[in-house]
């Protein structure tokens, strides 16, 4: 591996690129602390007002925050139990068990992430309407409980990460499959799970095209949704927008503070395997 | 719990389970054990991959095919079951429909304007990051930061910063004696400022695929380029840029069926005018027109052409790719 040592540019230009990426994000928090009419000036502020509190209180009871981001955290939650769940399990038989037909059926699963989210949205909706679970969570939550990267995901780790052997050692000594699963694949599938638990949850979070279509602002929204409803002008005043917005990423910032270096690890595994 | 764990290696189980099943049941009990040990064998991969295919079937393979069968109907929103036979006539109406063609356009534009600088700018900071750094690990998750931020989130915030009269990029520009460009209204200066939120949200995730794609090439090869006298900018063109060609056409891939699906930023950053993309269908994308034929005008059908219609596309485009990389190769 080669290891030149970054110059005082790349430091530079590295920096600037940081700060274009955060910056947005920064300046979420700084209009969300302004007033309307501050934000409606020349030049544009760039440190913190003292509106905050009061910006965070209307976006949180006229669009409805509270009540958006519990949805949120309910999909997200339960998707994200679901993905790893059933990921890992799929994952597990395409890396080490021998079936009929298993090379089909991986190959199907690698060609389902080639659909386009566009071409299922229309009979998805029909089929939403006709259970009448229009503007309910399990709309959005049944059809993203498995994911086919998922599965190829935990497939491309399991097959180096879990030596044969140990399951072939399991299986000698009369253990079920069930068993083999809890005692021999899930621990050494963790870290694995974690990352994408983490991938999934960042996206299940983030999900627009689908809760928009089948949820509204006066069903129950995610926070997605809630936004769409302050960004469409229910509430004209930018400031309480921009603190919407603050509520809506915040906790998928907390996220990335904390797990910010295994969401990276992940991203480049992944990247090299795929 | 000790006798499950003990299962895991054969030495320290072998002499206890004789004790474990001591006397007891006897040989049917045995062949019953046996019998069920066999059929977990050989059934239980099917039952660990069925959740995937049984969830895939209802809410992934049979919408996928029946968008297909809506698309030859009139159906509309207000009651999906009553469909209408109508053959073709939603896609020749979408052949004479002009504001397919500039959803199409648009599409295209904003695509080209967004994926090029986004991989360009990735491929160098991927480059940078690849340097023995102080805060390496600071910089990779900064980096990847707008990655969290959701499309709402983000489309609302560039919308007061694209502001035409007091958005702070204008101000940016007038200071430094550049007239306040109409960042809304105007066609491409809209469509690169939508362009300019997927590039914000998407350029950092795909420099930590680069880079993860630059860790992977052998050291070796940049000595050898270093010998030949390459100075660091040929080796980046001559050694990291062809050892990351199947990376750089995977990420091409990925942000080219991104960008045919490009939704939530042209619709807010329409602000309050719904899903028509601008006051005159200026950044109005085929994933937008989409939704603004089901959803706002009600035409499940049409909807469900125009879906067909992208998927087209993006064969053709993967198709395109195939070829690039047949002759790439041959080459």
């Amino acid at each position: 591996m080669r290891t030149l040592r970054a110059g005082r540019l790349t430091y530079v230009v590295l920096g600037l690129f940081t700060a274009g990426s955060l910056f947005p994000l920064v300046w979420t928090a700084i209009a969300a602390s302004r007033t309307n009419t501050r934000l409606a000036q020349t030049p544009p502020p760039f440190w913190f007002g003292g509106n905050l509190g009061r910006n965070l209180q209307i976006a949180w009871t006229d669009a409805n925050m509270g009540t958006a981001l519990l949805n949120t955290v309910i999909v997200a939650g339960t998707v994200t139990v679901g993905t790893v769940l059933f990921s890992t399990l799929a994952g597990f038989a395409f890396a080490k068990l021998r079936f009929r037909g298993r090379r089909m059926l991986m190959a199907l699963v690698v060609g389902t992430m080639l659909i386009p989210p566009q071409l299922s949205v229309v009979p998805l909706y029909m089929l939403i309407a006709k259970l009448s679970w229009t503007d309910r969570l399990q709309a959005v939550v049944l059809p993203s409980l498995v994911c086919a990267f998922g599965v190829f995901f935990m497939r491309q780790y399991l097959v180096h990460a879990l030596p044969t052997e140990l399951v072939e050692a399991a299986r000698t000594d009369g253990a079920s499959s069930l068993r083999v699963m809890w005692h021999v694949v899930f621990p050494a599938a963790r870290p694995a799970m974690a990352v994408l638990g983490m991938l999934t949850f960042v996206m299940s979070w983030n999900d627009f095209f689908w809760p928009i279509v089948a949820l509204t602002q006066n069903g129950s929204p995610t926070v997605q949704v809630a936004l769409t409803g302050l960004g469409r002008g229910y509430i004209p005043d930018q400031s309480v927008i921009m603190a919407g917005a603050l509520l809506g990423t915040l906790p998928l910032l907390l996220v990335f503070l904390v797990f910010g270096r295994q969401i990276v690890g992940g991203i480049m595994q992944g990247a090299v395997k795929g | 719990m000790t006798d499950e764990t003990a299962l895991l290696s054969p030495s320290a189980a072998g002499p206890k389970r004789p004790a474990a099943e001591g006397g007891g049941r006897g040989r049917s009990g045995q062949v019953w054990r046996s019998r069920r040990y066999r059929w977990d064998l050989r059934w239980s991969p099917y039952a660990f991959v069925a959740p995937f295919f049984l969830f895939f079937a209802v809410f992934g393979l049979f919408p996928l095919l029946y968008t297909g069968w809506a698309a030859l109907h009139q159906v509309e929103l207000t009651d999906p079951d009553a469909m209408t036979w109508v053959g073709l006539r939603n896609f020749t109406r979408l052949w004479d429909d002009e504001f397919f063609w500039n959803a199409l356009r648009n599409t295209v534009t904003i695509g080209l304007l967004s994926t090029v600088p986004q991989l360009a700018i990735a491929l160098g900071v991927a480059h940078l990051l690849n340097y023995r750094l102080r805060g390496s690990a600071f910089f990779r998750v900064a980096v990847l930061t707008p990655y969290a931020t959701s499309v709402a989130a983000a489309t609302l915030v560039f919308v007061l910063l694209f502001g035409r009269d007091y958005g702070m990029i204008n101000w940016a520009l007038s200071a430094v004696g550049l007239g306040a460009v109409d960042w809304q209204n105007g066609t491409f200066a809209s469509q690169l400022a939508v362009s300019t939120i997927v590039i914000w949200r998407w350029t950092g995730y795909n420099a930590l695929i680069y880079l993860a794609a630059m860790q992977a090439v052998p050291g070796e090869l940049y000595e050898s380029a270093a010998l030949d006298g390459a100075s660091r900018w040929q080796q980046f063109l001559h050694v990291t840029v062809p050892s990351l060609r199947p990376t750089i056409l995977f990420t091409c891939v990925v942000s080219t069926i991104g960008a045919t699906q490009l939704f939530g930023e042209p619709l807010l950053f329409n602000g309050g005018a719904g899903a028509t993309g601008g006051s005159d269908h200026q950044f109005q994308t085929l994933g937008l027109y989409l939704y603004e034929q089901g959803w706002v005008n009600l035409h499940l059908g049409r909807a469900s052409a125009i879906a067909w219609a992208m998927f087209l596309i993006l064969l053709l485009i993967a198709g395109a790719a195939r070829l690039l990389r047949g002759r790439g190769d041959s080459r």
